[in-house]
């Protein structure tokens, strides 16, 4: 047990940090109600709250729409993540055959060679097939993901070889087991990986960016930073209004997931 | 029911070292037959030949009339226990034990009516809504053993299905398979390393060693005949007790006893043998015994178990182990006199090993059907 004063202590500075950690948030969050006056004056609360710096927002880009893309986009990718990484963990985990370590270890090599050194192999390809402002370009690329095949492949090995063999015997063809028997099991990280896919999309800038020259497929994060740069002076209570738009979907996520994984991971624990 | 046949199963793994060698046995439709061994023996492998989960590499395996070797596991019509159970753990007992059915698409109905049968012939009918999770070790057991037997396949398979049990709950299961095997009629094949199991449930019993096989029989003839030294020491508990020893001037001469004189000709020709005696066949020698019978050992520990007595002693250079019934009140370290006459022991051949007199025992209570 710890001592009183070591208590206070601990929660004292928990408190600060917390502090210091939410205070861009909030500070966003309280910037997105106030004019360009208030915000040169580095005031800290709003002196009313208006939406009006949301109507702005809304009215000088097609926010929406950006919103839209964005969600089609990360939803896409996280779906084709979720397939292609569990199908590819799944033949490294439950199918025999020659080289699967080496090939695994291979796949796995790929983590260490950064996105950003690709990039210029992966545009041009994407140019070739003509998916330029198209939502090929801006998902496909992101299907097959090292990091996502070695954190299911870490969590189908948990799982007991006689599973297989008894639906060996009952019957199940390998596909059947891997749909019936390996998905189900594993919900719990497909949970993790789908919330971090959604989320890394979501905010993904560079590679959208590349992609897309005009509006049609867009993806929200392009559109903040055009808020930023269409004038001369920015209007930073604008810019903070789109921030917060877009923010809450992750937030939403973040929670939705939270309490998913939080009831996945006391799952097996409590008998 | 269907009989299963292995005509020459061998097994390796890519090597000449062999795994199971030149298994021969006809398992007979209906019958409890028991592989045991001790670990490494083989037996598991064998088992999982049978159901096809590892490849044959030599040799023949029939299920029914039907040549086996390259079946896939679900054509092979069986169901199989595993030791850990393979419960599926997202799924509640119910979909447990109907997902075979599901994938053989049997009619909704009948599902349900199938696997209400056998949950309350197990006790299961209040838990088939649970998830496997909120089962015990027990229930989980029966849940895998509805399994196995909602399919109602003609052989089934159970890979040390109890040795996660605790010893109470295992004497219990290990009836209730028995009864269950009964009813249904199913060829069963059980795989075990615990001979009491073997023992007590098996019709028949294969003892394998080193993926040799080294005496199929029924458990009794088993026990009384054993066909070398290892199946004598593997089967019984505490195990026969088994030393070197010397024929001479037709008597067998064991170190730390007095020689014990030949009754037969059995022996003949015989000079190195190897003699077993059965903890429960060696004798308290009373005062009336003459002298050239009594042996005075040094006791060395002491179980008494309430209705018998395990007593250990020192004899020539190893332990010894007599099993006596009542209750004992020998103290370790007193010096005791034992008879082990000619009747009581087992001999084997020294080089092959095999067995070449079994002991006579009149007190061996053997109680057939006219008695009663």
């Amino acid at each position: 047990m710890m001592t009183r004063g070591k208590k206070w202590t601990f929660y004292i500075l928990l408190m600060i940090s917390a502090v210091v950690m939410f205070f861009p948030t909030f500070y966003a969050f309280m910037v997105s109600f106030m004019s360009s006056e208030e915000v040169m004056a580095g005031k800290l609360f709003p002196s009313e709250l208006t939406l009006r710096n949301y109507q702005d927002a809304f009215d000088k880009l097609p926010l929406l729409h950006y919103l839209m893309n964005s969600f089609i986009v990360s939803i896409s990718v996280t779906i084709g993540q979720l397939i292609v990484s569990s199908l590819a963990a799944y033949a490294f985990v439950f199918i025999q055959f020659k080289g699967r370590n080496a090939l695994f270890f291979l796949f796995i090599s790929t983590m260490m060679i950064p996105w950003e050194a690709t990039m210029i192999p992966n545009f041009m390809t994407i140019q070739q097939f003509g998916w330029i402002n198209r939502y090929f370009g801006l998902t496909i690329p992101f299907f097959a993901m090292a990091f996502g095949t070695f954190l299911l492949r870490q969590h189908f090995k948990t799982i007991p070889k006689e599973l297989q063999e008894a639906s060996q015997i009952a019957g199940l063809s390998r596909f059947q087991f891997f749909y019936k028997v390996v998905l189900p099991v594993s919900k719990t990280s497909l949970v993790t990986l789908g919330a971090y896919g959604f989320l890394t999309t979501w905010n993904m800038y560079l590679w959208p960016l590349l992609v897309t020259n005009n509006e049609s497929v867009r993806t929200v994060q392009i559109g903040l930073k055009q808020l930023q740069a269409e004038e001369i002076a920015t209007d930073w209570g604008v810019v903070m209004a789109g921030v917060i738009v877009v923010v809450i979907p992750t937030l939403v996520l973040l929670f939705a997931g939270q309490k998913q994984l939080q009831k996945g991971l006391t799952q097996g624990a409590i008998k | 029911m269907k009989k299963v046949e292995l005509r020459n199963v061998c097994k390796s793994y890519d090597g000449p070292p062999q795994v199971v060698t030149n298994v021969n046995v006809t398992i007979n439709p209906g019958e409890f037959f028991i592989l045991v061994g001790p670990s490494g023996c083989g037996k598991s492998t064998i088992l999982r030949m049978i159901a096809g989960l590892e490849s044959i590499t030599g040799g023949q395996l029939l299920i029914g009339d039907q040549v086996a070797n390259s079946l896939m596991p679900s054509e092979r019509n069986l169901s199989m226990v595993f030791q850990n159970y393979a419960l599926y753990p997202h799924l509640t007992v119910k979909d447990n034990i109907v997902f075979g059915l599901h994938v053989k698409k049997v009619p909704k109905e009948e599902r349900k009516r199938r696997c209400e049968e056998v949950a309350a012939m197990l006790g299961l009918s209040d838990y088939l809504n649970r998830k496997p999770r909120h089962l015990s070790g027990g229930q989980r057991q029966r849940v895998a053993l509805a399994r196995a037997i909602v399919n109602e396949s003609p052989v089934c398979l159970m890979d040390e299905p109890l040795s996660n049990l605790d010893a109470k709950l295992r004497a219990h299961m290990r009836a209730e398979i028995r009864q269950i095997q009964r009813k249904l009629g199913i060829t069963m094949i059980y795989v075990t390393h615990d001979q009491m199991e073997a023992m007590t449930m098996g019709d028949r019993i294969m003892v394998l060693n080193k993926g040799e096989v080294q005496q199929v029989g029924h458990p009794l003839d088993i026990y009384n005949h054993p066909a070398n030294p290892f199946v004598a020491t593997f089967i019984g508990s505490p195990p026969m007790n088994v030393v070197d020893a010397t024929v001479a001037h037709n008597q067998i001469h064991i170190e730390g006893i007095k020689p014990i004189d030949i009754m037969d000709s059995q022996l003949a020709n015989k000079e190195i043998i190897q003699v077993g005696i059965r903890p429960e066949h060696i004798s308290f020698a009373s005062k009336e015994i003459e002298d050239k019978r009594r042996n005075i050992v040094e006791v060395v520990n002491v179980e008494v178990l309430g209705n018998e007595t395990v007593i250990a002693f020192k004899l020539g250079a190893g332990e010894w182990m007599a099993k006596w019934s009542g209750q004992w009140r020998v103290q370790i370290g007193d010096r005791i006199p034992l008879e082990i006459s000619y009747d009581a022991i087992s001999v084997f051949d020294k080089e092959s090993n095999e067995l070449i007199k079994s002991p006579k025992v009149s007190d061996l209570h053997v109680f057939e059907h006219e008695v009663i």
